[in-house]
């Protein structure tokens, strides 16, 4: 019998090939298969590689309620610029992440601010409404119906949500002061980087 | 002869020590005011625990520890404290900072102190409890913890060396070397004090061969003790803690890994002298050696000064003269920084204050581009790539600056000064871990944020979903309520299955009406009587006594009759006119309405209703109800009619008849519109049909009565 098949394939050198190349197709196909049952990821892996790169503030700037439905959306081919608080440095990661061109920040959905700020409540104003809690996407504030509130400050992202439910405007953003804490070297001037030749330092 | 061991790169520049060796140690007295800053360490400023105006004594603690990476503060002389206040410090941001202002008296009063008597026998935790209470944090410049430093349980296990740096590799500061050469003893002690806490198997004393009289006055404070002091050559930064480590033991400290870590601990001679004087004194840290030269200044020298004393008060006494741009610098030309101006005082880690003149220490000049030399990579005493570090730092690359091990440079200023471009190559440095701390700080808040979002998230939703099951769950027992009340037939407990049935009662009786009414509603005097029968009926119904209720029943069945009777009458079409075959209907009712009336009156009398006799008799105006009134009115009609003349006659009772006709045929095409029942559509197809012979008559009537008019 084997013998006889081997006889009919070499007298039929198409078949042969066509067997070949067939048989070679399913395992390989099975091979893939079974691959791609085996490492199976879990969730869109893109979408979280996109929420990590975003700043978590949840401030709902871009549009979007919260980092990760932007994320998602990003992953669909909304556009990259629309995170104020990711900044320039942020967009310039996403560029990178999805392998497109950086875009400038869309000024529509905000300022990029250099220095972080935290929400603070003016708590003689307070009328313990509740209102601001139930705005705060991180559980950043701490109080109870007709009680005082007051922001945890280091849970505060600074997204600033609950500046406008406060009916009577006792919650300021407050921007994070230079202490000789937080304060760092700059990097040199572009003079100082030796940008221009020395003798250009005085006509400049 | 141990043998030492070599680092990587390293420089040489000009030592400049030799002005500021040629004097004794010189105590600087007491300055009128002394400025404390609460952060003269690395770790959580300290919290104040005096008050201004208070009185303090010389070594009283002024404001103690926050946290365990902190240290407490203690006055340097006795005084009142004037002012807790904002006062700039000696820091490159030139930024200001909480103090504690002191006004000394001069008087120099000791508070009530002592040390560890027996402290050769004393434990571990009440040295170190003594050491965190004096204050003492790293003198070398750093300013770390000791205590936190000496109580850190190495990972390596067992302590293989306690290394002092005696180094002092900095040009300029001759702090630590005048310290070795003139109190060597307590350096000692200090360091067995040290021994006893660390536990090693060696003690090494680490100097450079620059400082042979220091060398030669530890060498003699060690004999007998079991410490041995090495001597290696002069070569800038051998005093970084890792590579002095590498030169002593031949170990390299791993990168982000601690000295513990390869069993070494570091320590400094400075903080050595400190410890002995707070373990076997109760002396905490208030003064420090510190090195004032310069060209600047007439009489370089080292003075043992205290703490808080402005530097001003220091360069007054060395006979400091300001030149044009004159500099001040805090630490040595390698490391040192330009202090914002002359009255910032000295702290716990201020070992020099350079003075120097515009030729001696010109501005640096104007960095040129990177030639890629490749010298800086020569120097780095880390064995970083400097160069590559500058073209990262530059373009803001950060994940190679981590990966180029940007945090294992120790900011010497070895590649900035082998740079023959004079690139500021340190500050790219400071800048760029300062924003990749930013960074890694950023991105912790922002994976705390992610995570507290997301529980948000889901607690929300948790509570939907229990309002959503709590919602289910009563919709499940009313249900069940339902089928109980369903299977028992008792209709009271349900009240939903209640309110359904009275709605279809109410459906039905509604629909039945309808069925009964559609030859009554074609006549407005019809539905008065009805109407009348209704309010009859009621006021009937309100009478309390039996025998009036039953009679008023049989006067009601008896009313329906007579409506029925109209009724048929009219569906009969018979040839009297409506308003005939009402008027029978009226007459039969009167008596019986007013018999009712008169039944209602005599009830509060409980008399047997009597039918009157004459209802008709008298009724008073105000009872003329509806039905009377259109009784009164078809009368009129009536009487008119018969003024009428023929034709007249004729044409009004045509007109009736079209205006009747029409009125029958909207209702007609309002009922079918509105989906009435059969009965309903029937019945007024039946009167319309019969109103219309009628109609025909009228007019041929009309028309007989024109043409005979005519002829």
């Amino acid at each position: 019998m084997y013998e006889w098949t081997a006889q009919f394939l070499a007298n039929q050198p198409f078949l042969a090939a066509l067997v070949a190349l067939v048989s070679l197709g399913a395992v390989f196909g099975a091979l893939l298969g079974y691959a791609s049952e085996k490492f199976k990821t879990e969730g869109n892996s893109v979408v979280e590689q996109i929420n990590a790169i975003l700043p978590q503030t949840q401030c709902g700037q871009c549009g979007y309620p919260g980092c990760r439905p932007y994320a998602e959306a990003i992953a669909e081919g909304e556009a990259i610029n629309r995170c104020p608080p990711g900044g320039e440095a942020g967009i310039a990661q996403l560029a990178d992440l999805l392998d497109v061109e950086p875009l400038p920040l869309d000024e529509e959905h905000g300022e990029e601010s250099a220095l972080s700020a935290v929400a603070f409540i003016h708590e003689e104003d307070c009328i313990g409404c509740t209102k601001c809690i139930q705005a705060c996407p991180v559980d950043a504030i701490l109080g109870a119906a007709k009680q005082m509130h007051t922001i945890i400050t280091s849970e505060c992202t600074g997204c600033d949500l609950c500046v406008d439910p406060c009916p009577v405007d006792c919650i300021e953003m407050v921007t994070e002061q230079v202490t000789l804490a937080n304060w760092h070297w700059e990097l040199p001037t572009r003079e100082a980087a030796g940008d221009i030749i020395a003798s250009d330092r005085d006509a400049a | 002869m141990r043998k030492i061991w070599d680092f990587h790169g390293g420089v040489h520049p000009p030592e400049n020590k030799h002005q500021s060796l040629a004097r004794p140690i010189k105590s600087a007295g007491i300055a009128p005011e002394l400025v404390l800053p609460l952060n003269q360490h690395i770790g959580a400023p300290a919290e104040p625990i005096v008050d201004v105006g208070q009185r303090v004594l010389k070594g009283e603690c002024i404001a103690k520890p926050d946290g365990i990476i902190s240290v407490p503060v203690h006055a340097p002389t006795s005084g009142t404290v004037t002012a807790i206040e904002e006062r700039s410090v000696a820091h490159p941001s030139g930024l200001t900072t909480t103090c504690i202002v002191i006004e000394t008296d001069g008087e120099d009063h000791w508070t009530e102190h002592s040390g560890i008597p027996d402290y050769a026998n004393a434990d571990r935790g009440t040295l170190l409890a003594c050491i965190r209470n004096a204050g003492i944090a790293g003198m070398g410049g750093a300013g770390f913890p000791t205590a936190v430093k000496l109580g850190v349980n190495p990972k390596a296990g067992r302590i293989d060396f306690l290394i002092l740096n005696g180094t002092e590799c900095e040009p300029y500061i001759t702090a630590d070397h005048v310290l070795m050469r003139e109190r060597a003893e307590e350096i000692v002690a200090g360091t067995e004090i040290l021994r006893q806490l660390v536990n090693p198997r060696e003690v090494l004393l680490g100097i450079e061969d620059n400082k042979p009289d220091a060398i030669e006055a530890l060498r003699r404070a060690c004999e007998g003790t079991g410490m041995e002091v090495v001597v290696f050559p002069t070569k800038y930064p051998s005093g970084g803690e890792k590579q002095l480590i590498e030169i002593l033991t031949g170990r390299q400290v791993p990168s982000g890994g601690l000295p513990a870590d390869v069993g070494v601990v570091c320590q400094n001679m400075g903080t050595a002298v400190a410890v002995y004087q707070a373990v076997a004194h109760g002396e905490p840290l208030i003064s420090r050696i510190t090195t004032v030269t310069g060209e600047a200044v007439a009489r370089p020298g080292n003075f043992d000064v205290l703490l808080g004393t402005p530097m001003s008060f220091l360069l007054e006494q060395s006979g400091f003269s300001a030149g044009r741009d004159q500099r001040l610098v805090m630490g040595g030309p390698m490391m040192g920084f330009t202090v914002p101006d002359a009255d910032v005082p000295i702290i716990k880690t201020t070992n020099c204050i350079l003075a120097p003149t515009a030729e001696e220490l010109p501005a640096p000049p104007p960095a040129q581009a990177c030639i890629r030399c490749g010298l800086c990579a020569e120097a780095c005493p880390a064995s970083l790539l400097p160069q590559q570090l500058y073209w990262f730092s530059r373009g803001k690359e950060y994940e190679k600056l981590e990966a180029h091990n940007l945090f294992d440079c120790i900011e010497c200023g070895a590649c900035s000064y082998a740079c023959p471009s004079n690139i500021p190559l340190v500050q790219y440095y400071r800048a760029s871990k300062a924003e990749l701390t930013q960074l890694r700080r950023d991105q912790a808040k922002s994976e705390h944020s992610k995570t507290r979002f997301e529980a948000r998230q889901e607690r929300l939703q948790r509570e939907a979903e229990e309002k959503e099951a709590q919602r289910q769950a009563r919709k499940q027992a009313a249900e069940a309520r339902a089928r109980e009340a369903a299977e028992t037939g008792s209709a009271e407990q349900d009240p939903i299955q209640a309110a359904i049935e009275r709605a279809k009662a109410k459906k039905a009786a509604a629909a039945g009406d309808d069925s009964q009414q559609p030859a009554a509603d074609m006549d407005p005097a019809q539905q008065a009587i009805e109407r009348a029968g209704a309010a009859r009926s009621t006021d009937a119904n309100q009478s309390p006594a039996e025998k009036a209720r039953a009679n008023l029943e049989r006067l009601e069945q008896r009313l329906q009759k007579s409506e029925a009777k109209l009724a048929a009458s009219r569906e009969a079409g018979a040839e009297d006119s409506i308003i005939e075959a009402l008027q029978t209907g009226i007459e039969k009712l009167r008596p019986k309405l007013e018999a009712a009336r008169a039944e209602v009156a005599a009830l509060p009398a409980k008399s047997e209703p009597e039918p009157a006799a004459e209802p008709a008799a008298a009724p008073p105006e105000r009872e003329l109800d509806a039905a009377q009134l259109a009784i009164e009115r078809a009368r009129q009609a009536r009487a008119d009619s018969a003024n009428q003349t023929p034709e007249e006659k004729a044409r009004a009772n045509l007109e009736r008849l079209q205006q009747r006709l029409e009125k029958s045929e909207t209702k007609l095409a309002a009922s079918r519109e509105a989906g009435a029942e059969d009965t309903i559509i029937e019945a007024l197809e039946a009167a319309i049909d019969k109103l219309r012979p009628k109609l025909e008559a009228a007019r041929r009537e009309v028309d007989e009565l024109n043409t005979g008019q005519e002829a």
